[in-house]
């Protein structure tokens, strides 16, 4: 007995006790969560204790180290709950403190303190009902906000001012956690509002703002209280809130916007404070927007904190003009000035804000010169914040489809540009917006090809591995329009260049599948001119009719002569000395050139000098580096480069074997072409040029449920997330015409612009790349038993999408063309390919919100007036109000719709305007003898909605007079009378 | 409404951690010497009005330590108000807790006036040391006496 007793004197005496701790951490030498957890060790030991003393220090020490350093408490919750419940007051104090700091919603010594609290909160000292209140604004479950609701109806209205803050604080978390005590607290929490002390004042606003701010419709009603507080306080924390408040309740509600803009603009005009007068800046441009001459005010004093020193004025200045240029565009362009400058400011918040505006300004007509000013200015600004404006851009003038974009090819270039960008780390946007203009932009395929290339032939690119997909995108872009392509070769040998080891495999898998599509287009290309040489057809005739003819002889003859690989094509290749060969490869370009120069605007002319240049020694030598850079890849760890390495190198097997013999037999007949190797070219070839389009968001939704598939019945869950994924409305399809009946027209496209100077500059680097690394060029034989015939190694997946949706895809495209404006350009910009989903968009709106439907539907009903409400009987009549509250949020209609279903249950007539009329007017009386001076205002407002609203009611109320029904069955009695009427 | 209050120093220790929700959207910092003051709030709150809370936060801190410091909030749990108890070692008051708890309420502001702050701080200090004052001597007593 004596030893347990003497023990707890000795803890007393020597428990370390917060101090001792927090001088121990900081003078530790075994390190800091050594420390902690011996301190913690003690601490376990010692909430143990019957010594309250012993254990509240223990406690008081855990909820330090909670606290600071993030350990868990919840192992001591019953501890905790023994301190709460010390009869002295630092004991308590220590122990509301922990319970605060630690419990939630599942702790489960919550049942435990439910009478602790009640206690507390009706105790006389009002500092432990105070804490009592504040454990329970942060701890408060449903059930302690149920039990305790009578205490805080009490202490609502008690003559302690400093408690009745705090329990006016409390109802906030009460009503959220429990709506029906609504019915029991509000009329007292609206008492609050005509308090004269200016504490209880802000308290009480303060809450109401935060209610008011889920659900503004419930809170109309107040209004006149609120409108007088504008009026009459003088208390710059008031009336911010009751400008939030207004904020909110303005749009609903025209003719209160109309009275309350004026005393807003006088409390502007007068106010010293910053903070009021940016709040009624604010509350102006964002709910009052279409009143002129505030607006015009509020700009006059945005500008004024444009221009002061202090930067958090300024930031704030230039966030209450981003909401202004909302409604208001000329407010910017007003202070363009400011803006702009603010986008050199020291502050990184101000940097971004002034670029948000900056990017706000942007639209069709000077996209070209603010990306301009931006781009030149990313060159300038620290890696973070060029990244910043290079995202906006790239954004920006991807909004929508491209929606401002009206010159693709500037586009196009701009992207190469930012590319190059030193800092540039937007790789995985700008490879996406290659790809995705390619697809959808028909017209500005030659210029995307000519930016492509011109990325890909810098082999300096190739180090830096933020641009690596930029480069894949280049690749994909070079390789799926290799028919603009200007030179082939060139973009082969940029394909193939030694430096692509640097490029991880799965991009290096894009580059090799890129240039076996360049192969098999300059194979294709070779032999349809051969065909145009050597077929009768006359010169003038397009390449396509040919090509069509070519096809069309092919099946024919090709009965005729079954070919054999001709005996001697390992001599003929032997015969190609490399030198020779990259000889005619550079006399070759420059031969275009020189093509270029003459042949402006005479395309025939032009088109049979281009077929010109894929001459035999050409296509050979261009087999021989593809041969030559991909061999080693035949050895590749990665399966992807192995296996595209592969493709290729069997499909050059494939057709090698005749090749010399077309070159043969070229001057002698037509009948030579129906060779095995022209069928596989052609074979790849048009699998190649089938057309890749966009895919819709929603393609997987289209595809047709299979039979027997079960899934599971209620996906709502599922849909939620769906919807914020499918957020962008851009949708998305392909052409519907392959481009094969458009050869034609590409090479007269194609030449129309001259070789640019940079170009020419990187060629040349090439060159001189390639005579430095020599050997990497060197033709080489390999005489490998070929393989089998390869299926074309084309996505099949992305094909068969295109051929379901295809009739809809062009009906589509059809009505893009249509609906898409013309903006007077001298250029007119280009079909871009979108279509416009409803179903997306709709997916993402609603969002169900159980609890303040529950709550709003309270107050409405406290507020508006009703007889038949049950607090918390039984479970159904529960349910059954969480239905119909449901419904109500739907039209967020607050007063009449209310009073019909609640007050006029039992009324037949209710649709009748006449009833509802009546109704208004007897509120307005009930409401007469605790303000008189608002009747008027208040019965405006209610028969203005009630006008406005009664044409979109009256589809509701079959289904709400069901729910009614029900409802008036299950509850006969009102418990609690309504206070306000 | 605020959803949380933290101090902490230049090396990003935190001093003082209290959360009062647990979703986060705006925030407003004030810098003094080595120590910053964060409040992190939503919507309904006013950027500036902030700020000025945070003066009136560390006016009363000011006022209750006598030129606060960051030792101040360090030792701030342990900190006694009324000297003459200092040797009784429960007589610690959470002092910043306290003070945070007058000012902001559940989220809500509640006082912005640091001498009603102080007024309510010293109340409750008085109670704290009275309500140990009356039984720590008896229970000491008896506790070496049963010895």
């Amino acid at each position: 007995m004596a030893g347990g007793t003497s023990s707890s004197i000795m803890e007393t005496f020597f428990q370390r006790n917060l101090e001792d701790l927090i001088k121990g951490l900081r003078l530790q030498l075994i390190g800091e969560s050594a420390f902690i957890s011996k301190a913690l060790d003690e601490i376990r030991r010692e909430v143990k204790s019957t010594d309250p003393h012993t254990k509240s220090n223990a406690i008081h020490k855990l909820s330090y180290l909670a606290s600071l350093h993030f350990h868990d408490m919840s192992w001591a919750a019953f501890h905790v709950v023994e301190v709460m419940s010390s009869s002295r007051f630092a004991h308590k104090r220590i122990g509301y403190q922990a319970a605060s700091l630690s419990f939630h919603d599942d702790t489960p010594v919550l049942l435990l303190i439910t009478n602790q609290l009640r206690k507390d909160l009706t105790s006389t000292n009002e500092f432990e009902v105070s804490l009592a209140l504040e454990c329970l604004s942060r701890i408060s479950t449903t059930d302690l906000a149920r039990d305790l609701t009578p205490e805080i109806f009490t202490l609502l209205s008690t003559t302690k001012l400093f408690v009745r803050r705090k329990a006016i604080g409390v109802a906030l978390r009460v009503f959220a956690k429990y709506p029906d005590a609504v019915r029991v607290c509000f009329k007292r929490l609206v008492e609050n509002l005509e308090s004269p002390d200016q504490q209880i004042l802000s308290a009480v606003v303060g809450v109401f703002c935060e209610l008011a701010s889920n659900d503004p419709g419930s809170y109309l009603p107040l209004a006149p209280e609120f409108y007088r507080i504008l009026i009459d306080s003088k208390n710059n924390w008031v009336l911010i809130k009751v400008l939030k408040i207004f904020a909110k309740l303005a749009p609903l509600e025209p003719r209160l916007a109309k009275r309350v803009v004026e005393p807003i603009c006088e409390h502007m005009r007068r106010t010293g404070a910053k903070s009021l007068m940016f709040e009624c800046v604010r509350t102006v441009v964002s709910s009052f927007s279409e009143y002129e001459s505030a607006v015009k005010l509020a700009v006059v004093k945005i500008r004024e904190l444009l221009v002061d020193d202090d930067p958090n004025l300024k930031y704030l200045g230039l966030r209450g003009l981003s909401i202004v240029t909302l409604k208001h565009s000329w407010a910017v362009l007003e202070n363009k000035e400011v803006v702009i400058k603010s986008l050199s400011d020291a502050d990184p918040n101000i940097k971004l804000e002034s670029l948000r505006l900056v990017m706000a300004m942007v639209s069709e007509s000077n996209v070209v010169e603010i990306s301009r000013v931006l781009v030149n200015y990313s060159l300038k600004s620290d890696p973070e914040f060029c990244n910043e404006i290079l995202g906006s851009i790239l954004s920006t003038c991807s909004r929508n489809v491209y929606e401002i974009i009206v010159d693709f090819d500037w586009y196009v270039s701009l992207l190469g540009e930012m590319s190059r960008i030193p800092h540039c780390q937007k790789g995985d946007e700008i490879e996406n917006q290659l790809i995705d203009i390619g697809m959808r932009v028909n017209d500005v395929r030659p210029e995307l090809v000519q930016v492509a290339r011109d990325l890909l032939i810098d082999p300096a690119l190739l180090g830096n591995p933020f641009l690596h997909r930029i480069l894949s995108a280049a690749a994909w872009v070079s390789g799926e329009y290799v028919e603009f392509s200007r030179n082939p070769f060139e973009l082969m040998e940029a394909l193939l260049q030694p430096r692509t080891s640097l490029l991880p495999p799965s991009i290096r898998a894009v580059y090799i599948h890129s240039a076996f599509k360049v192969l098999v287009f300059c194979l294709h290309s070779f032999i349809l001119q051969k065909g145009h040489f050597t077929s009768s057809c006359p010169d003038n005739l397009v390449p396509g009719i040919s090509a069509l003819a070519l096809k069309r002889e092919m099946p024919e003859s090709s009965d005729l002569i079954t070919c054999e690989a001709p005996p001697t094509h390992g001599e003929q290749d032997e015969g190609f000395n490399p030198r020779v060969s990259n000889q005619s490869c550079e006399d070759l370009s420059v031969e275009h050139d020189g093509d270029r120069t003459i042949s402006h605007g005479q395309t025939s002319m032009h088109d049979s000098s281009e077929k010109n240049s894929f001459t035999y020694e050409s296509i050979v030598n261009l087999i021989n580096v593809v041969e030559l850079a991909l061999d080693p890849l035949t050895g590749s760890h990665d399966v992807e480069v192995l296996e595209r390495a592969r493709n290729v190198l069997c499909f050059i097997e494939l057709i090698k074997a005749e090749l010399p013999e077309c070159l043969v037999q070229k001057e002698t007949s037509v009948d030579s072409e129906d060779v095995k190797a022209f069928k596989i070219i052609e074979l790849m070839s048009d699998a190649f040029s089938e057309e890749l389009g966009p895919v819709s968001v929603s393609a997987q939704e289209r595809v047709p449920l299979p039979e027997g598939l079960i899934l599971k019945e209620n996906l709502d869950d599922l849909e939620t997330i769906c919807g914020e994924v499918q957020v962008p409305p851009s949708n998305l399809f392909s052409f519907g015409s392959p481009y094969g009946e458009e050869k034609g027209v590409f090479f007269s496209d194609l030449h129309s612009k001259e070789e640019s100077e940079p170009s020419t500059e990187a060629t040349s680097l090439l060159t001189e790349h390639r005579k430095r690394h020599g050997l990497y060029y060197l033709p080489s034989e390999k005489n490998e038993i070929l393989a089998n015939d390869y299926p074309p190694a084309n996505d099949s997946k992305w094909k068969n999408n295109l051929n379901n949706d295809t009739e809809d895809l062009v009906k589509l495209t059809a009505q893009s063309l249509v609906s898409n404006k013309k903006p007077n350009h001298a250029k007119p910009r280009p079909v871009v390919v979108k279509l416009d989903d409803g179903d997306v968009g709709s997916i993402s709106a609603k969002r169900p919100e159980a609890k303040d439907d529950l709550l709003s539907g309270a107050v409405r009903e406290v507020l508006l007036g009703s007889d038949v409400i049950p607090t918390s009987q039984s479970n159904e009549s529960n349910k059954s109000f969480g239905k119909r509250k449901g419904k109500e949020k739907l039209n967020m209609e607050p007063s009449t719709e209310l009073k019909e279903n609640l007050g006029d249950s039992e009324k037949p007539d209710l649709e009748k305007p006449r009833s509802r009329r009546s109704k208004h007017r007897t509120h307005g009386k009930d409401r007469r003898h605790k303000s008189p001076e608002n009747i008027n205002e208040e019965r405006e407002e209610n028969g203005l909605r009630g006008k406005q609203k009664s044409s979109h009611r009256h589809a509701r109320h079959k289904a709400r007079q069901r729910a009614d029904a029900l409802l008036t069955v299950v509850s006969q009695t009102p418990v609690i009378p309504d206070f306000l009427l | 409404m605020i959803r949380a209050v933290m101090v902490m120093n230049t090396q990003g220790k935190a001093r003082l951690a209290k959360f009062y929700d647990f979703q986060d959207s705006r925030l407003v910092y004030k810098h003094y010497a080595t120590l910053y003051f964060v409040l992190v709030f939503d919507s309904s709150e006013n950027e500036l009005a902030m700020l000025d809370l945070i003066q009136v936060f560390v006016e009363t801190l000011d006022k209750c330590f006598k030129n606060v410091c960051e030792l101040d909030l360090v030792f701030n749990y342990s900190k006694v108000f009324n000297d003459e108890f200092s040797l009784n070692p429960i007589l610690t008051g959470e002092k910043i807790h306290t003070i945070l708890d007058e000012i902001i309420f559940g989220g809500q502001v509640l006082e912005t006036s640091s001498t009603e702050v102080m007024k309510a701080v010293e109340e409750i200090s008085r109670l704290e040391t009275a309500s140990n004052s009356i039984t720590l001597v008896p229970k000491a007593v008896s506790g070496w006496r049963n010895r």
